[in-house]
This record gives structure tokens, C-alpha cells and sequence, in this order.
């Protein structure tokens, strides 16, 4: 169903950087095991770790100090600390002040700063038959496929212990592809629910609101409705 | 120090009470009071002397006093407050405390605020409601920071105990508006409802209709937190059949209309969470909101303004004169000129919570009008200085703030920049300071003009303020301001750390110095098993201490939990597969994150896989 050829040039080389440290756990085997994975705490922030350039940890080391330039507060998980619940608030600011400034532009510029980084920050995700939400971090996926993996990870590979997930499935969600029992679908900033995977990957992220894994018998009625509005769209 | 703490209890408890006799009072005024002579007065007395005596550490140290006294203390205690859900099981409290009612209990730590802690680390509430249901404990108020809540513990809750008057969650999650439900419905007394930036799934239920008609005892009502849609005409009916409601704040689904008609029927409201009011309303509206505001002459406390147009905030005009708190720390469409002129006439105002969108000069204003303040929190409109933003506070309005408000006693203060005089200035401008948490937001930022380290600006601090018992620390720091917490810093219990230091030596100078200290929490520092095994009896006198991106190895660690059997060492690894890999452990590996804490129950048996009790 996703579509690597849709996405354009630009994207994909952006995501070609983000995704040096981000694909599917390589990000452990840059520097030490046990600090670097970007997906053990599910939908963690990029870590200091994943930018090796940024210089060591011991920053406040005044001999290291000339050397190594001290890592930025955009890099480092959980700082500034500022509680998760306040952090979400100020995105979701920047979320609706960058939807504000993109209606005032022309439709089809592409965006005139890639690399200015889109503070969605964590998103809800649910499921259906699971009565506990999570929560994802949009900016630390550079792709669909980074997404799928860490909602598979989250929901079908969760502890026992764990409330409210389900633990029971043992075979691959393969969310993406239409194939299993559930898709992944998102309510865009319209209040429309879309199958994911249709847009390229940065302006989803600058759409969505939130997501949920829906079981695919209850799904039929979205493709149509995506298509209906592809339609109204080109009209 | 016990008896010198009883005398103090008894001359309390005879210049409140007029219920004791005459010979008793007679008699203890011309005695000199020791412990065996108040033991010659029933317990009924001794228990009666205890009521005044209030706090938690007092009360534990009366019970240390003697057999008796312990009992007596035990089956008199009714609020209890346990700092670590896992440094006691909910059984052993139950049989200690019988007769509890209300129950504080924390879980998480403090970390976890910023996504450094596993989503299932752990700080279940159910075992503790499971425990106090069997036991029949006659539970009437319940708060709780950090835990892992479930509909089925509120449920549980709601049905178990009768006399349920208050659920306070801060912080919590795990639940959803069904666990709310449960309480609205079988509650039959509640009073208090107070959800802080909880993370609740919102299934945009009809909890607020589970309140029976027959609910009018409610006195505070906080869902602020919840993201969807309420039911407004069942709010309108709860709120107007509570006379005794002081405290509402509404979520961001309350629009202005429906915040007008709520107001107009809880004009004796105190405490007031507005919710959205996204466009600029119409004239009619606003006129309507600003007469029912003007009828709520009680009206001290505002916050919300999540979503509100700038406009909003002068509705409330008539009443900031009396306004004694204030917190438009969520306000990010009010820019910083709006935010100045209604602070302006707060002259009243005690506690302000901000953004940094007011700027230095917007400080100035607030030091010049508002010469009550006792607390101020200034947070970062852009955390991540993504914007090139000139408006934000500096130590200009630190300064400002420090010489204009002689009451100021607390602050949390985010900035981009700071300065060794600034910090000089400010701690003698505020000797009083009881909590100082600065935040640079770079980490290791220097002095900004003279590019030296700040510890001689957080020395001052921790000099002149005497009282100090929090603390937090950023910006570029050697060992040396280490040294100069441990020196100067007797009163201070919690302390956190990030990015500072240089070698072992600054962590021990604070375990070594601050006598007082309970919770240490340090992330990103150079200190490693020299510093944490120096003294392992230290961490018997603290609650928990957490190391995060240290030099700590497992050897390290596995030397400490051999040493220590009553603290709880935890090595929490979130690498790819979420487990220890056991067949290459290597003592000289770093640890990542370390928490410890000392515990009279021993491991606990609810760890996810990501966790490794040494």
C-alpha cells in the first residue's frame, strides 16, 4: 500500500539522515549498548547518542569542552524537563500556528524549510479491543515503516503485565500492507479518518491528529471515502 | 528532642482546648513535663494531644517515644503519606494504621516526568485499593502522583469504601473517563475530583452524567486535563445542583457560552479553570461572561486559557484586583503585551504561573505590582529555541523579580541565559527562598558575559538562602558548586543535577554535606562507583536516588545492592530488546539509568522486563 516512489526527492533525502540512526534497531550498535536504542522506550525522542557529531555526554568536562560542541536542547531526551503533559500543549501550539502559516501560502510550494523541524510531539494511538491508549512520538519516526514497527512493538509484542495491551498475538501486524486483520488508520486536522500511508510521510505528520489500529472488517468504508475526496480535491 | 516536642504538643493542645479539666491543665503548666508523668493520663488524653499534632515527621517521632505511644500514635493516625509506593506493601500499612482515611501515595520518579522512565516501570495503584477493600479500611480521601491507575481500581475504589470523599490524581495514567464514571456513580459523597495532567483516554463517555441528582455534595470539580467532548448541559445541571462548589476548572470542550451559564449559577466559585474560547467572541457574549464574572466577588484563583483569544482575558478584569493565584502557564496565544497589562492589576496576587512570553520587562511589571508574591514559575514558550525569539526572560528578570517581591519564597525560573552577578543579587535580595530551580535551557551554558561556570551564582544561592530545601542546578558547573551545596546547603532535601559536575568528588561533597537531603536525582553527570559506594548508609537516610547517563558500571551497582539488603538498586535498560542480556553482562558496563531506594519490603515482584532488581 505505501508507495516509496510518491514521496518526494527532497523528503526522501531527509529522511535518508534522520534514518541513519532510526531504522529498524541499528540505532543500538551506534555507541554503547544500553544508552543508544531509539525504540526501547516506545516513541522516544532522538537522543544525544543518535547524533555521534554532537560530541560526549560529559559536556561539562572543561578539557572535552573545546573540543566536542555540547549537545543543543532540541537532542537530548527528556530535557528541557518540562512534564510530557505541558510539552504536548506547546506542539500542539506549533501545530496549529504551522497550519495558520500553510494556508497563507500557495498550495503547491513545497515547504520552503525541510529542515525545520515540525513539533507534533506525542500523538495518541488506539486500538480496537485494547482499552489503554499509548502515545507515539511522531518526530522520532522518519517513516511509515518506522511507525508500523514501533505500533507492532507496542501493542503486540507489549509484557503481560503490561495493562490494557493485548499480548496475544504472535504473528506480524504487517499494518501497512492490507494483509493482516487490522490497518492503521489517522484522523487528519479535518476530523477525517484516512488509511495511513496514502500521503508522503512529512505532510502526514503535519496532519495527523491522532491514530488508531482498526480492525480491517471496519475499515471498507474509509478507502472509499479518501477516494470521494481525492475526487472533490481535483474538481 | 521528643520531650522538649511533647511539652510543645500539650501547651498547644491546653491553649486550644477548653474540653480538658481544670486539674489536668493546672497540673501540667506547674509540672515539669517528662514523658512517664504524661503517661498518668488515660489515653484518651495523650490521643486528644496528638490531634494537634499534625505533620507526618512530628508523628513519627512520637511514636518512637515508648510502647505505649506507639500504640496509641497507630490507632489515632488517619493521614498517612508514603513518598515511595514501594518502600512499604499496602498490607503492612494497613496493620500498622488501621484506622486510616486519607492516603498520599507517589510512585513514579520524578524523571518519569520527561520520558526517562519505561512506560511499565511500575507504581501500580491496584494492589494498594485491593488491600484496603479486604481490610475494610474505612478510606475517605485518596491522592496520588505518578501512578499506574486502571478502571478497574477506580471501580473497586468507588464500590469499597462509604464514606469516599476525595480523589486527587496527579500525574497519573492508565485510566480512562470509564474509571471516572465508576466514581461519579457510586460515590455518594464525594467532594473532591481533581485530575492534574493525567493522561486519561478519553472515550468521550457520559461520566458526567453518571452523577446521581442526588450528588450535591461536590466542592471541587478539576477535569481540565481531559481531551474530548463533555456532555455541557449535564455539567450545567452537576454545577448547579452543588452549592458548596468552590474549585471548577473545565477542560478545553467548555466553550464561552457554556463557561457563562456555568458561572451565573456558581457565583460563590474560588477556584475557577476556564476552557476555550478560540475565536474572538461576539460583543453579546462577552458582555454576558463579564457580568457573571463580576458576580463572583469570591472568585481568588484563575487558570486554564488553553485555547483563548487574547480578548477573553480582560472579561475577567472586574475581578483580578482580588485575585490571589494565577496561572497562564498554558496560555500560548496570549502574547506578552496582554499578559502585562492584566498582571499589572493582580496587586494581590501570591502565585503566578507564566510563560516566558512576558518578557523581562513584563517581570519588572509584575515585581512593581504584585508585592505579595510568594511563588513564580516561568516556563519556556519555545523549549527548543526554534524560533528566533528576543522576547524571552533573561536574569534581568530574575533580578527584577527578586528585588521587587520581599515575599518570594519559590521559584521555577526557564531561560536562555544567566549570570554569576545576577545569581549574587538575587540570593541576597531573597534570603527566604525555600525552592530554587533554575533551568538554563542549553545545557553547560556558561556565564554569558564573563563565560565563567555559574557556580559562584548558585554558591551565593545556596548560601544566603539558610532554608533552602529544594534545589536544582543547570548551566555549565564544575565540582566546585558541588562543594559549596555540601557546605552551605543544611536544610535541602532534594536536589537535581543535570549536565554538571567534573569527577566523583562533586557528588560526594553533597552526599557528605547535606544532612538533610532525601531525594538526589542526576542525569548526564560525570560521577561513578567511587561516589555512589563511598557511603552506603547514606542512602538508608534518603528516600531514592536516581542516576541517569553517569559512569556508574553494574559492578558498581551489584557491589552496592550486596552491600545494602534494604535498598532496592534497579537497573532499568531500555535497549532494543528490552531485557538484560544476562550472557553478556559485563561488570564495566555503564549502566544507564540506576534508582534506588530503601524499602522495609525487598524487591518488589511487579517489575516489567526492562527492569533489574540487583
Amino acid at each position: 500500500m505505501i508507495s516509496e516512489l510518491e514521496m518526494g526527492k527532497a523528503e526522501s533525502e531527509l529522511e535518508l539522515g534522520l534514518g541513519l540512526s532510526l531504522g529498524g534497531g541499528t540505532a543500538a550498535k551506534i555507541g554503547k549498548p544500553g544508552g543508544g536504542g531509539a525504540w526501547g522506550e516506545r516513541g522516544r525522542l532522538l537522543t544525544a547518542k543518535d547524533f555521534p557529531s554532537v560530541g560526549s555526554k560529559r559536556a561539562a568536562d572543561s578539557a572535552s569542552h573545546a573540543g566536542a560542541s555540547p549537545p543543543r536542547s532540541s537532542q537530548v531526551v527528556g530535557w528541557p524537563p518540562i512534564g510530557s503533559h505541558r510539552m504536548n500543549s506547546l506542539a500542539a501550539k506549533s501545530a496549529r500556528e504551522e497550519e495558520e502559516a500553510g494556508k497563507k501560502k500557495v498550495k503547491d510550494d513545497e515547504p520552503k524549510d525541510v529542515n525545520k523541524k515540525v513539533q507534533v510531539g506525542f500523538i495518541k494511538v488506539n486500538m480496537d479491543g485494547v482499552a489503554i491508549g499509548r502515545k507515539v512520538d511522531l518526530n522520532a519516526h522518519s517513516s511509515y515503516e518506522n511507525l508500523a514497527q514501533t505500533l507492532e512493538d507496542m501493542f503486540f509484542r507489549g509484557n503481560p503485565g503490561t495493562i490494557g495491551l493485548t499480548g496475544q498475538f504472535t504473528k506480524p501486524l504487517r499494518l501497512l500492507d492490507g494483509s493482516s486483520e487490522f490497518v492503521l488508520t489517522y484522523e487528519d486536522k479535518e476530523g477525517d479518518w484516512m488509511l495511513v500511508g496514502d500521503v508522503p510521510w512529512r505532510m502526514f505528520i503535519t496532519s495527523v491528529k491522532r491514530l488508531r489500529v482498526m480492525k480491517t472488517s471496519e475499515a471498507n468504508g474509509l478507502a472509499a471515502r479518501h477516494q470521494e475526496s481525492n475526487e472533490r480535491q481535483r474538481k | 528532642m521528643n520531650r522538649a516536642l511533647c511539652s510543645r504538643a500539650y501547651l498547644l493542645c491546653f491553649s486550644k482546648s477548653k474540653s480538658l479539666p481544670f486539674e489536668w491543665m493546672d497540673r501540667a503548666i506547674k509540672l515539669q513535663l517528662s514523658t512517664s508523668e504524661m503517661n498518668y493520663f488515660p489515653d484518651e488524653v495523650i490521643e486528644h494531644i496528638f490531634d494537634f499534632i499534625a505533620s507526618h515527621r512530628d508523628r513519627n517521632s512520637i511514636s518512637l517515644v515508648s510502647k505505649s505511644w506507639h500504640k496509641i500514635e497507630r490507632y489515632s493516625r488517619h493521614q498517612v503519606f508514603i513518598g515511595n509506593c514501594y518502600a512499604i506493601s499496602p498490607e503492612r500499612l494497613i496493620r500498622r494504621f488501621p484506622c486510616l482515611r486519607s492516603l498520599t501515595l507517589k510512585g513514579k520518579p520524578h524523571f518519569a516526568d520527561f520520558n526517562l522512565v519505561p512506560h511499565e516501570w511500575g507504581g501500580f495503584l491496584h494492589p494498594w485499593i485491593d488491600a484496603l477493600s479486604k481490610a475494610r479500611v474505612g478510606l475517605e480521601e485518596l491522592r496520588l502522583k505518578r501512578m499506574v491507575v486502571s478502571d478497574e481500581s477506580l471501580e473497586l475504589l468507588s464500590r469499597s469504601f462509604v464514606s469516599f470523599k476525595s480523589l486527587v490524581l496527579v500525574s497519573c495514567d492508565g485510566f480512562t473517563t470509564n474509571g471516572l464514571a465508576s466514581i461519579a456513580a457510586n460515590c455518594r459523597n464525594l467532594r473532591e475530583l481533581d485530575l492534574q495532567e493525567n493522561e486519561i483516554d478519553d472515550h468521550r463517555g457520559q461520566w458526567l452524567n453518571c452523577f446521581p441528582d442526588s450528588c450535591t455534595t461536590l466542592v471541587s470539580l478539576n477535569f481540565a486535563c481531559l481531551e474530548g467532548e463533555i456532555n455541557l448541559s449535564a455539567l450545567e445541571r452537576l454545577v448547579a445542583r452543588s452549592p458548596n462548589l468552590k474549585s471548577l476548572k473545565v477542560n478545553r470542550a467548555v466553550p464561552l457560552d457554556a463557561l457563562t451559564r456555568l458561572m451565573s449559577c456558581a457565583p460563590q466559585l474560588v477556584d475557577l479553570g476556564v476552557g476555550c474560547y478560540e475565536n474572538e467572541p461576539e460583543a453579546e457574549s462577552f458582555d454576558s461572561l463579564m457580568a457573571a464574572i463580576k458576580k463572583c466577588t469570591l472568585l481568588r484563583s484563575l487558570s486554564g486559557f488553553s485555547e483563548v483569544a487574547p480578548v477573553c482575558l480582560t472579561a475577567f478584569y472586574p475581578i483580578c484586583e482580588n485575585l490571589t493565584s494565577l496561572n497562564l502557564s498554558y496560555a500560548a496565544e496570549i502574547q506578552g503585551n496582554h499578559l502585562i497589562e492584566f498582571v499589572q492589576f493582580c496587586k494581590r496576587l501570591q502565585l503566578l504561573w507564566i510563560l516566558d512570553s512576558i518578557g523581562d520587562k513584563g517581570l519588572e511589571v509584575v515585581a512593581s505590582s504584585c508585592k505579595e508574591l510568594q511563588e513564580l514559575r516561568v516556563f519556556p514558550s519555545d523549549p527548543h529555541d526554534e524560533e528566533d525569539n528576543n522576547t524571552a526572560v533573561t536574569e534581568v528578570g530574575l533580578v527584577a523579580i527578586s528585588a521587587g517581591c520581599p515575599k518570594l519564597h519559590s521559584i521555577l525560573y526557564f531561560c536562555k541565559q544567566m549570570t554569576n552577578a545576577a545569581l549574587i543579587t538575587v540570593a541576597k535580595n531573597c534570603p527566604n527562598f525555600i525552592r530554587f530551580r533554575l533551568c538554563i535551557l542549553e545545557p553547560t551554558k556558561p556565564d554569558h558575559i564573563t563565560s565563567q561556570s555559574l557556580d559562584e551564582g548558585f554558591g551565593a544561592i545556596v548560601q544566603f538562602c539558610k532554608g533552602l530545601r529544594r534545589l536544582s542546578v543547570s548551566g555549565l558547573l564544575t565540582d566546585k558548586v558541588f562543594l559549596y551545596i555540601g557546605m552551605y546547603a543544611e536544610q535541602l532535601e532534594m536536589l537535581s543535577i543535570a549536565f554538571a559536575g567534573d569527577t566523583d568528588k562533586g557528588m560526594l561533597y553533597v552526599l557528605n554535606g547535606c544532612k538533610k537531603l532525601r531525594k538526589l536525582e542526576i542525569r548526564d553527570s560525570p560521577f561513578g562507583n567511587a561516589a555512589l559506594l563511598a557511603d552506603v548508609g547514606k542512602y538508608e537516610t534518603m528516600r531514592s536516588l536516581w542516576m541517569s547517563s553517569c559512569e556508574v558500571t553494574l559492578g558498581g551497582c551489584k557491589r552496592l545492592a550486596r552491600n545494602a539488603p534494604w535498598l532496592n538498586v534497579e537497573i532499568i535498560n531500555e535497549n532494543e530488546n528490552g531485557r538484560m542480556e544476562r550472557n553478556e553482562e559485563d561488570e564495566r558496563e555503564k549502566v544507564d539509568k540506576l534508582y534506588l531506594y530503601r524499602t522495609v519490603v525487598g524487591t518488589r515482584k511487579d517489575a516489567p522486563p526492562c527492569v533489574t532488581i540487583l
